[in-house]
């Protein structure tokens, strides 16, 4: 009996002294890896076609950088949307991985302002990119005055998706020019019981909405309301707000991501969807419809000459354990094969001007034709992290839920404004 | 004396030591979270530096003026009395069928079971499908089913009507993974009641429907109540199933989204910290007063 106490008394004893060890040695391993040759790059490409776009630069990377181990911790999830969390949650622990992927744009300004990133310009300098990328695109990545990204792509935001044979069977020749016409076209659509669009879950609203936005203010007045220029209670931007809501009364609102919300046009249950290029590479890949045949894009209403981007990007965090390889990745990031080889597979366009032009074909031929023609105005995405820090935002998110309940544009405008002044 | 209270450390002592590791574990991990949450909830912690500013109620206040947050303790409210009332009434149903005896009662049991064992995040995107509420051809799940029986006007909306109870059809998946698992309490509840006070009840002259209601119903009380607890619980903490179904949409957002939504989007952690401890304080609610009616039960 008492011996048996005994053992107790020991196994007990035990099990708290291991329960208490990995208190005490965690802090210690994490500067260790400073000579390990490796690099941990995070991103949410693992869908199709972003991950294979990825997997063919991390390709090109190996090759540039012969025996360096490459950690590829990617998050599944469209448009960052679970990733950030995972990565908030490092970026608090002070564990950074060596790069980390971001929308180029005010969505690194609260990382920036938390003293997370460290500057690039000296890169920037040394291989002399600044001649390389346009300079409006420089000017949209400097935040206070310094860089802290490395662009690989271009993505334009505001384009109407449509299936050229169904629409010439509703008699509609061409998608109408402003959104008053694309609604009169919705009304004559309703007849038929065809849906004017296809929107689906909370984010592709917002997406529609910023383009409604941009067609029906015009590009400067749409820059105003990321700076603060341009007032939210404004009679025009009210106008615009209810504009959207006559839209969203004709179309179709599911609950889906972007994919199963396309499907809709391709189908002909509703006649447009309103999405970013990279619906472009899922039509002529996952779904081998043919561009300008079965499938055909246009600027969205209101915005032709207008290129509403948004570009993935790679940073440096503060800390970053491999800190050399982190800057080798950035430039393999920067470098023309790298971008020639990551785009057509991405189907987006590079952010270099001296990209090698024969590589993008159909739709990303027009789209590189665009984006390199000097006359197109560049303004940035709000969705798509652009020109909204996060807490802005999530702010303006979480008024848009409220927004589509009740539908009452003055109040979500209002909500927006004070939002902006909290969060500047 | 001495050797009184020697041997007194002798019998509590090993037992404390034993349960040692997983008071300590529980106290870092569950109740210490739980401190260190409460006391961000007082701060006004924005973006990825901490903050410790103290700012008193104030996050509470601006969450009790806050319509979304308001629109989501109501989704709440409906979401828990759907599901509860459903997953009660269906697990209770199952149990009384099983508990009449039936053809194959091991297999039914499992089959009633099985739901439990497929986690949230899979029910609720089985659920996106069968709930599926478009029109014409691309219409699938039960809208599809309710056409081929020819119950057309049955067809509904579900998650995305514009009703304030668009919410409720997502309690339909929630109560059908729960129903089993309600029906085996039940069910254990049922097969302990001793066979002899229904015969001595019958002895009496009492018809089967009296049997239940004076002799099964009382006696089911304790697991109707532990049934309860566990499903109100499970209630104000659903959050894969909701966001598998309808990821951020505000006809369907429940306070648990909210929290996460604003802490990982916008880095609102205050606010999050303030939503969190408000469902704490909810579960308290519900599970303190069970805890102390079991307690005075034991004591009897």
């Amino acid at each position: 009996m008492q011996v048996n106490r005994r053992q107790l008394l020991g196994a007990g004893l035990g099990a708290s002294a291991l329960l208490a060890l990995p208190g005490c040695s965690s802090s210690g391993d994490s500067g260790s890896g400073g000579g390990e040759k490796k690099v941990e790059v995070f991103s949410w490409w693992s869908g199709p076609g972003e991950g294979e776009g990825l997997a063919a630069l991390i390709e090109d990377f190996k090759k540039n950088n012969a025996g360096v181990e490459f950690i590829n911790a990617a998050v599944a999830g469209g448009s960052g949307t679970q990733a950030r969390q995972v990565l908030t949650s490092r970026l608090l622990a002070n564990q950074p991985p060596d790069s980390y992927q971001l929308h180029a744009g005010q969505e690194a300004a609260s990382d920036i302002k938390a003293g997370k990133l460290e500057p690039i310009d000296y890169l920037y300098d040394a291989n002399s990119w600044r001649d390389k990328f346009p300079k409006g695109l420089t000017e949209k990545l400097t935040i206070d005055g310094k860089i802290y990204a490395v662009p690989v792509n271009i993505h334009r935001s505001n384009l109407l998706f449509f299936n050229p044979k169904k629409l010439a069977e509703w008699g509609i020749s061409a998608p109408g020019k402003t959104w008053s016409e694309l609604v009169a076209q919705g009304n004559t659509l309703k007849g038929k019981n065809v849906k004017l669009l296809s929107v689906g879950t909370t984010w592709t609203q917002m997406h529609l909405m910023e383009n409604v936005l941009l067609g029906e203010l015009g590009t400067d007045k749409y820059n105003g309301l990321w700076t603060g220029s341009t007032d939210w209670n404004g009679a025009d931007v009210i106008a615009a707000l209810d504009t959207f809501k006559q839209l969203l009364a004709l179309s179709v609102v599911s609950t889906d991501d972007w994919q199963p919300t396309i499907d809709k046009v391709v189908a002909g249950t509703a006649a447009f969807n309103v999405m970013g290029d990279w619906a472009a590479g899922y039509l002529q890949g996952a779904k081998a419809l043919k561009y300008k045949t079965e499938y055909d894009v246009v600027a969205s209403p209101g915005s032709a000459g207008v290129y509403n981007f948004l570009a993935d990007s790679f940073t440096l965090p503060k800390g970053a354990p491999h800190k050399a390889y982190a800057e080798a990745w950035l430039k393999e990031c920067a470098s023309k094969e790298g971008q020639d080889l990551f785009n057509p597979k991405k189907g987006s366009v590079p952010a270099r001007l001296d990209s090698d032009k024969s590589k993008y074909t159909d739709y990303l031929g027009w789209a590189l034709g665009e984006w390199q023609n000097s006359a197109t105005v560049v303004v940035g995405s709000l969705v798509h992290g652009v020109v909204a820090n996060n807490a802005w935002k999530a702010e303006i998110e979480k008024a848009y839920g409220v927004f589509f309940q009740d539908k009452d544009s003055k109040k979500f405008a209002g909500a927006v404004a004070a939002a902006y002044a909290a969060n500047k | 004396m001495r050797s009184r209270t020697r041997r007194s450390i002798g019998k509590w002592l090993p037992g404390l030591i034993l349960v040692a590791p997983s008071l300590i574990v529980l106290g870092i991990f569950v109740y210490g979270f739980i401190g260190w949450n409460a006391r961000y909830s007082f701060t006004d912690w924005k973006g990825l530096t901490p903050s410790d500013t103290f700012v008193g109620l104030d996050n509470y206040r601006e969450l009790f003026a806050d319509e979304t947050f308001r629109n989501d303790s109501r989704n709440l409210i409906i979401f828990t009395l759907v599901f509860m009332l459903g997953s009660l009434l269906l697990g209770l149903f199952m149990a009384l069928l099983l508990d009449k005896g039936v053809w194959g009662e091991g297999f039914l049991r499992s089959v009633f079971l099985f739901p439990m064992a497929i986690s949230f995040i899979a029910t609720g995107i089985i659920w996106r499908w069968l709930l599926n509420s478009d029109s014409g051809e691309s219409t699938t799940g039960i809208n599809k089913l309710f056409d081929v029986v020819g119950l057309d006007f049955l067809h509904s909306e579900w998650h995305k009507s514009d009703s304030i109870f668009a919410v409720a059809s997502i309690a339909l998946p929630a109560g059908w993974a729960l129903s089993g698992y309600v029906m085996a309490l039940f069910l254990a509840g049922l097969r302990g009641i001793p066979e002899e006070l229904r015969e001595a009840a019958r002895v009496d002259g009492a018809g089967e429907l009296r049997v239940y209601w004076h002799v099964v119903r009382p006696l089911l009380l304790p697991v109707l109540m532990s049934a309860v607890v566990i499903l109100a619980h499970i209630s104000l903490k659903t959050f894969d199933l909701i966001y598998a179904i309808d990821p951020g949409g505000p006809r369907t957002e429940t306070p648990a989204l909210y929290m996460w939504l604003t802490s990982f989007r916008g880095g609102f952690f205050a606010r999050g910290a303030s939503i969190a401890t408000m469902l704490f304080v909810a579960i308290a609610l519900v599970v303190v007063p069970y805890i102390w009616y079991s307690m005075r039960q034991e004591r009897r």
